[in-house]
């Protein structure tokens, strides 16, 4: 015999002898096969228990034959089981197999299991139950029920194609053509071959870095330069998100992070402007519209052909 | 039969007839617009998006409010197109290049003797400041639509993270021309490096490739601008993207 792990015995003469009304140490002698007697005695009667209702259900004539014993026996058992589908199913697999199997066989008809004791009202089942050799019993049942309820609502959902495809596609061919149109028209700056030994005056970082050369002419570089940029700039805005655990997101919720970052933009724009426009020779401050653009980058912006 | 209808039966049967050929049938997935027999269902709709290596960045379908234009101007999506055409115009930039003393006059050369030179030039540059411009953009929609909350806290790192790529590839970038406005721009940024506490001459050392630009400098920026930035940011952007998805998608409504 295939060694079983002692937790599934344990488990499993549980439910056995909970199912036949036995007590454990009993199932599990029985379950081991050192006491047989027991379980030739109660089984038939199990295996007639699960056979009679079905019939009793399908056909309306046999309950006349023989309907006291079955009742009896039994009801405890049917109860139980009652709502379960899935034991319906089984009892009726049960029901078709027996006559295929059993119908040869009734003929013998002699009550061969000695212990057959408690039958003999039901002349017709008690014939075959001697006859059917338990194999497999059923320990639970487990009803099909999904383990989570779904509980998210639904969402209001469109198809991507073509519903966002095509707005996509449309914006790419806009972007497209603006920036086509944009090239055409605007020569991008080419100055002089590059000498070092000529400093420009003003010498200017990109635009999006004006900002932080315009922080530069007004702290130590090591604040301006460095501590916003890195601190500021990269580690706190990182990190905003765990900051801000306000989960609201509208804009009337979260006053705070709106002003914060309308402040940071508008803290931004203002110097990169400041950089770009109003900076001049020597970074003294300058009016563009009196003394010009001191912005390589946008030289071409006023002269283009 | 008019003429004209008779001419547009046999243009259908010859397409039909195209589209349902083998050829057609092995290159376009089921679903295909380009396969015999599509037609306008819910099924061929996913099967579109589903069977196409490229449109199955998106999920088959998407919430309602996220397909109107006013709710995200197609921020994202831009920013990711303006990498796909510099990258292009980037690559073609590239045979007409030498990272050298030669920078200058191939630029010149480029715009000069070279067809569409000067455009593709022009759309390299433009569209690079036009992609530090959408990129922050996008950062302040997402800002302002408090779609950096949970369960996107992560993604949001990375989108700085793609912020500061951007600006590191704009800026070895802007060094490749090699005139006195790339040089001294980038002189003055490396100079700001040099500010780092502790390390700092040591970092500008290792951006400049000596003590201030030289033709090592552009050397150093090229390879950095056409090879490993772009490698970073597109290993950057694919988490993005799939975090996009993970998290549910585009943000709520608000």
């Amino acid at each position: 015999m295939v060694d079983i792990p002692e937790h599934l015995l344990q488990r499993s003469a549980e439910a056995r002898a909970k199912a036949l009304g036995i007590s454990i140490e009993q199932a599990i002698a029985e379950m081991k096969g050192q006491s047989d007697p027991t379980v030739i005695s109660k089984e038939p009667e199990v295996k007639i228990i699960d056979e009679t209702p079905p019939p009793a259900a399908e056909t309306p004539a046999k309950p006349a034959d023989a309907p006291p014993p079955p009742a009896k026996t039994i009801t405890p058992l049917k109860e139980e089981h009652s709502t379960e589908t899935t034991e319906k199913v089984a009892e009726v697999k049960i029901e078709e197999k027996i006559p295929a199997a059993e119908t040869p066989a009734p003929a013998a008809e002699t009550p061969a299991p000695a212990a057959e004791t408690p039958a003999p009202a039901a002349p017709e089942e008690v014939d075959f139950a001697p006859e059917v050799k338990v194999t497999q019993r059923l320990l639970t049942v487990v009803k099909a029920k999904p383990i989570q309820k779904p509980v998210k609502e639904p969402i209001d959902k469109v198809n991507t194609w073509p519903h966002l495809m095509l707005p996509e596609f449309v914006a790419l061919m806009a972007m497209t053509a603006f920036l086509i149109f944009l090239s055409a028209i605007l020569q991008a700056p080419l100055l002089e071959e590059a000498n070092p030994n000529v400093t420009p005056n003003p010498a200017k970082a990109p635009w999006y870095f004006l900002g932080l050369q315009e922080m530069l002419s007004y702290w130590d570089p090591q604040i301006a330069g460095v501590m916003i940029p890195t601190v500021v700039g990269l580690i706190l805005w990182m990190a905003f998100p765990y900051i801000d655990r306000n989960p609201e997101t509208h804009p009337s919720k979260r006053k705070f992070a709106i002003m914060f970052y309308t402040f940071f933009l508008a803290g931004a724009g203002t110097l990169t402007i400041i950089g770009v426009l109003f900076r001049g020779p020597g970074w003294n401050w300058v009016y563009p519209w009196i003394d010009g653009i001191w912005f390589d980058d946008l030289l071409d912006w006023i002269h283009f052909e | 039969m008019t003429l004209r209808e008779r001419f547009q039966e046999t243009r259908a049967k010859a397409s039909d007839g195209f589209k349902g050929g083998k050829l057609m049938s092995s290159i376009f997935r089921p679903g295909s617009p380009f396969r015999k027999g599509y037609v306008d269902s819910p099924r061929n709709r996913s099967y579109v998006v589903m069977n196409n290596v490229l449109y199955h960045l998106h999920p088959v379908k998407v919430k309602r409010h996220g397909v109107r234009l006013s709710y995200t101007l197609c921020l994202g999506g831009l920013s990711f197109f303006l990498f796909i055409v510099l990258t292009i115009t980037g690559i073609w930039l590239m045979f007409y290049f030498r990272p050298t003393e030669l920078a200058y006059v191939d630029i010149q050369n480029l715009q000069t003797t070279i067809a569409f030179g000067s455009l593709v030039r022009n759309m390299h540059r433009w569209g690079a400041h036009l992609m530090v411009l959408v990129v922050f953009l996008h950062m302040s929609r997402v800002f302002y639509h408090g779609a950096y909350k949970a369960p996107r806290e992560f993604n949001w790192v990375i989108g700085v993270i793609l912020l500061l790529l951007t600006l590191l590839l704009s800026f070895t970038g802007y060094l490749l021309p090699w005139d006195q406005l790339a040089i001294w721009a980038v002189t003055v940024g490396g100079n700001m490096a040099g500010y780092v506490p502790v390390v700092g001459a040591q970092v500008k050392f290792g951006l400049f490739a000596g003590l201030e630009a030289t033709t090592a400098t552009l050397l150093r920026f090229y390879v950095l601008h056409v090879l490993f930035f772009p490698f970073i940011i597109v290993i950057f952007m694919a988490v993005h993207f799939w975090r996009v998805r993970k998290d549910g998608g585009i943000s709520g409504p608000l």
